[in-house]
């Protein structure tokens, strides 16, 4: 208790009105979408030709926060100088407030930043600055304020939505892993989180795929009846945090990413007990844009409404251009000069003053503001960023074309390519399939320690993968790092084979997991034959595919052992909580009494206990410790007791949280005295008045006691009847107690 | 924008705002609060000497398009700001008419402007109100083309003795800016309680509509409607028919609130409604807008329901109160006319989620969810507005009383 004494006033207050605050994480901290990200961070990227940040923040605002704090780190003054142009910093009820570090690698560093600065007071949204949503806060935060009160201990809801994984790739819509949550149906709270990852990248290069297995704790199932285990739900990324998520960032500096380390540290650390809980949205979208796939999904996704009000026509309306919703989700922004027989196919976004020639096609792209598209030019899949010109004859298939880029005359662009800024693409050149093309050259792996931010993940991540439990649970993106091939070594001037005779560009060698797994992440449709090739591969190893096989933690296997293992169990665990004890009462060499308390601690997550459990055995061991000196008489031994509960009887309060404990201890006293140790059965009222004196056991839990016992049979009332008086006394003190009490306040 | 260091800003700022996150639901508060605004924005405005009512008109111009810009589709946000127009032409103009009454002045305008002159002047200035109406004629609008000129002159003009109690040369200018003013700010109070008024006023005459052991039937909430219901219930006894409207299912909160009053309803499904309405009286409806032509834009499922009731004759009766009265034709392009909203409301994205994503060439599934149904004039009987019962064909003669033509496009 009194180790946690500050950190309980800290939060006890939380009732006095605080603005709704947000932290919004204007940086990854990740490198999925470079190079683009080397020349603009990725929350300033156009999403529809809105930056990603504007839907975030649009969000917040309409959802009612109040105060919003940007944290940037990489490319901040870009973010920065975009925020202070934008509309945000001077809205009435909205605050936007920046918070700027160089030094942070990952969420984990930003959130300790934003602790330092001690500017969140209260419950917070948590969101980084790629997220897409129109779902109300009221609701989720009602919820977790309302859990909070109960249960100090619950310090995040997380909010999560139905999604199914396509079954083959094992693979979100968004091109996250499947993901596998389990939650309590009744109280929500979240008892595993685990990305799936099947075919990891280099097994599946020899064409071997891992068995898929979930290892659960077995400790989950014990006290609930129902647990649900669902893969169809997708994480937002919205997390409604308490203030102590900020300080548990704080004690557990190596808590780096939110989800690989603090979820799951949390999850398994059970010493501090914080629990995490989810709220899960069915009529509401929120995704978060975390790779490309995920960008042209979320793409997709705003233009076929499922995101309003943040739609195009919507989010772009102003008295100057407006943004004209036309059949079949086709958006027309104003200035948009179309050639007649140009055809403007479904779910396609045309920004303001740009052209398209005779004959030219556009499906299901999105096209931003200035852009000059020629003759005969097809674009199909495309998200093509403003100013760019785009010359006759020119194909382009699912890719990504960033500001300013030049594809000339006939050249064809194969699926899956990403053209950052200003990169000429030569006439009649091919891009192949899943190129990169940039105008900043590739880091070499050396460089990346010291230079910009967006780079820092690497070097953190490899920092990482020493460490086994990381590395084991999620080797998804570290174990990818190490299987780089370095094979295109360029010189400064730029090379016609990459990027054509007139082209410009650094054409950059595929890095995170080889050409194999590009299609998981890149804009382009799953290729048919990927498709084809991951079924075959299923189909070998069906059998394993259903077999979700529970292997309990420690060696223990099946779930019906568990019963009778129980017993067993309670014994083992008295048995160790005693000695562990009597070692300090001997006064073994350096045993201490905090040595005492985390050893039981240990001992509790290892028998997986309650606090009541170790209070109850405890309690026994204290009073053994009283037997064992002599006592020829009653009176003897309540003195022997009275000073051995002076001496331990604050050894007993730590386990002691809450009056359920305290209720315990006086059951297992009970027992005590009824069967093993019958010569305490006479002093049973004065030692819990002794009990009562030393603080051991307040008057709350006696009185539930009493009342709990009134209806019990007349045998099991012995006790009752002997402590009546005292039962009666403090039935009676309380009110002067309490005004006592009142005046000391 | 105009507005130097103008108060109104941040006001009209934060209204855009929450119209564009489409914070105001229904027609009703989004045209009280647009008239609020417009009334800050009048009486916040500073007027120069000369040209007063074009320096207001401007104002609340230049604001009316950046509020039509965020929320296109609440046609009522527009619908008010032509009416604030309408009524600063209309206040200038009676201010005009006024002065040359009292200092009968008439020779040097044009005819026609004498002859109304010359026409309130018989019957006292208490008549203020007829003079108004019939300013309000179209064939009369050249006069109003004429405002500006006639409020110069007006300026120059000496002061006259029923008018000038306390008043000097000087300050005359003064006074008849702060009358303008006070005037329009009066108007727009006016009007306000109108839209306040608008459901009571369209209640009133529900008795007159529905008779004993009536079958109504209906689609979706409306909250003129159930006042309308409301008020014909307490004399009345007869029963609902609630068509439930998808995907919103308003209709079923209508038939709670329709129970609490004790009225029999009954709902249905959408596609009921066909098999439904031969045992109809009549179809009472609300409605989201009526454009200038009769016809009107209502929530989606209304034109089934219009086509259904034209086949079974049954009457078909639209409740508007005077602010969903819109200048436009629906042909316009200009015009929005529907709103597709967020396809969720009709599938479930969980369940849905696999199927959105583009095999080559285009995505497999698309999902609309409009909000609204244009249902022409022919298809409506009638209109019951707060001033009356109206023949659709009648509409475009009170866009006439209410509007002015300068303003149809702002």
């Amino acid at each position: 208790m009194a180790k946690k004494g500050a950190r309980t006033t800290e939060m006890a207050d939380y009732e006095v009105h605080v603005p709704l605050q947000a932290v919004l994480l204007a940086d990854s901290f990740a490198q999925k979408f470079r190079p683009i990200t080397l020349e603009r961070p990725k929350m300033l990227l156009p999403l529809v030709n809105v930056p990603m940040i504007d839907y975030t923040l649009e969000w917040l605002a309409s959802a009612g926060v109040e105060e919003c704090f940007v944290f940037c780190c990489a490319h901040a003054n870009q973010i920065t100088s975009h925020l202070n142009k934008s509309p945000w910093m001077s809205q009435p009820d909205f605050t936007v407030s920046i918070i700027e570090s160089h030094d942070c690698v990952s969420a984990g560093d930003a959130l300790r930043v934003i602790e330092q600065r001690g500017v969140v007071r209260g419950d917070f949204v948590l969101v980084s600055g790629d997220t897409v949503s129109n779902m109300s806060l009221t609701e989720v935060l009602k919820e977790h304020q309302e859990r909070r009160k109960k249960d100090k201990l619950a310090v995040m809801t997380m909010v999560v939505k139905k999604s199914k994984p396509s079954p083959l790739t094992y693979q979100t819509r968004l091109g996250n892993d499947e993901l596998l949550l389990m939650i309590d149906p009744q109280s929500k709270q979240l008892l595993h989180y685990d990305a799936v990852r099947e075919p990891g990248s280099r097994d599946s290069l020899q064409g071997n795929y891992v068995q898929r297995h979930v290892s659960l704790d077995r400790s989950i199932f014990h006290d609930r009846p129902v647990v649900q285990l669902s893969n169809n739900l997708q994480d937002c990324h919205i997390d409604i945090c308490s203030p102590e998520v900020l300080l548990l960032f704080t004690d557990n500096f190596d808590y780096q990413q939110l989800r690989r380390d603090f979820v799951k540290g949390l999850l398994s650390d059970e010493i501090m007990g914080n629990k995490i809980f989810t709220y899960e949205i069915s009529n509401e979208y929120a995704a978060r844009v975390d790779n490309l796939r995920a960008y042209d999904v979320v793409s997709q996704d705003i233009i076929h409404r499922w995101t309003y009000p943040m739609v195009p026509d919507i989010l772009c309306a102003g008295p100057k251009a407006s943004m004209r919703l036309e059949r079949c989700n086709v958006y027309k922004e104003g200035g948009v000069i179309l050639a007649r027989t140009a055809m403007i196919g479904e779910n396609t976004v045309l920004g303001e003053d740009t052209t398209v020639g005779d004959n030219s096609s556009i499906q299901q792209s999105v096209i931003g503001r200035g852009c000059t598209i020629g003759k005969n030019v097809v674009i199909e899949g495309c998200h093509i960023w403003d100013d760019v010109r785009i010359e006759d004859y020119v194909q382009l298939r699912y890719s990504v074309v960033c500001d300013g880029a030049t594809v000339k005359k006939g050249a064809i662009l194969e699926p899956g390519v990403v053209l950052s800024f200003r990169v000429v693409i030569g006439s009649e050149f091919r891009v192949p399939a899943y190129s990169k093309i940039s105008m900043v050259p590739q880091p070499t792996e050396e460089d990346s320690s010291d230079e910009e931010l967006e780079y820092a993940d690497v070097a953190s991540g490899r920092a990482d993968s020493p460490r086994s439990p990381f590395t084991e649970d999620q080797s998804t993106r570290n174990g990818s790092i190490s299987g780089d091939e370095d094979d295109t070594a360029e010189g400064p001037n730029w090379d016609p084979i990459e990027v054509g005779e007139t082209g410009a560009g650094y054409r950059w060698a595929v890095r995170d997991g080889g050409q194999e797994e590009e299609w998981r992440h890149s804009v382009a449709p799953i290729p048919p034959e990927k498709i084809q090739e991951i079924a075959a591969a299923n189909s070998e190893h069906d059998v394993e595919e259903v077999d979700y096989d529970i292997r309990a933690l420690g060696g223990r296997d099946s779930l019906e052992e568990e019963e009778d293992e129980d017993e067993e169990e309670e014994d083992d665990f008295e048995k160790e909580v005693a000695e562990t004890f009597l070692r300090a009462a001997r006064g073994v060499s350096g045993v201490q009494q905090e040595h005492v308390v985390i050893e039981v601690n240990s001992l509790k997550l290892a028998f997986n206990k309650t606090f009541a459990d170790c209070a109850g055995a405890m309690f026994k061991a204290i009073i053994d410790l009283a037997l064992e000196a002599p006592h020829p008489t009653a009176k003897e031994l309540l003195s022997i007791t009275k000073d051995v509960f002076s001496r331990w009887g604050s050894l007993l309060c730590k386990f002691l949280k809450g009056s359920d404990d305290e209720h315990e201890v006086l059951l297992t006293f009970e027992e005590i005295c009824i069967e093993s140790h019958k010569e305490f059965a006479p002093l049973f009222s004065q030692v819990l008045h002794m009990l009562y004196d030393i603080d051991v056991v307040s008057e709350d839990a006696i009185i539930a006691w009493a009342s709990e016992k009134q209806y019990a049979d007349e045998s099991d009332k012995v006790f009752l009847k002997q402590s009546e008086k005292f039962i009666q006394w403090l039935k009676e003190a309380p009110e002067e107690e309490d005004e006592d009490e009142e005046d000391d306040t | 924008m105009v507005g130097t260091t103008s108060g109104y800003e941040a006001a009209v700022d934060q209204f855009v705002t929450k119209m564009r996150r489409r914070q105001v639901v229904g027609s009703q508060s989004s045209a009280k609060l647009t008239a609020e605004l417009l009334r800050l924005v009048v009486s916040h405005q500073r007027l120069p000497s000369s040209g007063q009512a074009a320096a207001l008109i401007e104002a609340v111009k230049a604001v009316g398009v950046r509020i039509i810009a965020a929320n296109p589709i609440e046609l009522a946000l527009g619908n008010i700001v032509r009416r604030v127009l309408h009524i600063i032409r209309e206040e200038d103009v009676s201010l005009a008419s006024d002065s040359i009454l009292d200092s009968t002045l008439d020779s040097d305008d044009e005819d026609e402007f004498g002859n109304v002159a010359r026409q309130s002047a018989l019957s006292a200035v208490s008549v203020a109100a007829a003079t108004r109406n019939t300013l309000r004629a179209p064939s009369l609008y050249n006069l109003l083309e004429s405002v500006p000129g006639t409020a110069a002159t007006q300026v120059a003009r000496v002061p006259s003795a029923t008018e000038s109690e306390a008043r000097s040369r000087s300050g005359d200018r003064n006074l008849m800016s702060r009358k303008l003013k006070h005037n329009v700010i009066e108007a727009i109070t006016e009007l306000l309680q109108e839209i306040d008024n608008c459901h009571s006023q369209v209640a009133e005459q529900a008795l007159e509509h529905i008779h004993q052991n009536e079958v109504i039937l209906t689609l979706g909430r409306s909250v003129t409607l159930r006042e309308f219901l409301k008020e014909a219930k307490k004399k009345r006894s007869f029963q609902v028919v609630i068509a439930e409207g998808a995907p919103r299912y308003q209709g079923h909160m209508l038939a709670r609130e329709l129970a609490d009053v004790d009225l029999q309803t009954t709902v249905i499904t959408d596609s009921a409604v066909f098999a439904m309405i031969s045992r109809v009286n009549m179809v009472i409806v609300g409605a989201h807008a009526v454009m200038a032509n009769g016809g009107v834009v209502a929530p989606v499922g209304l034109h089934m329901v219009a086509l259904a009731a034209r086949r079974h004759a049954v009457p078909f009766v639209v409740l508007a109160g005077v602010h969903k009265l819109c200048p436009q034709y629906p042909h316009n392009p200009d015009t929005l006319l529907n709103d597709l909203k967020s396809p969720s409301e009709i599938i479930d994205f969980g369940e849905f989620s696999d199927c959105l994503d583009g095999s080559p060439g285009g995505s497999r599934t698309h999902v609309v969810n409009p909000s609204f149904d244009y249902v022409p004039p022919e298809l409506v009987s009638l209109f019951i507005t707060d001033t009356g019962g109206h023949n659709p064909s009648y509409v475009y003669r009170l866009v006439a009383e209410y509007y002015s033509p300068e303003d149809y496009v702002l």
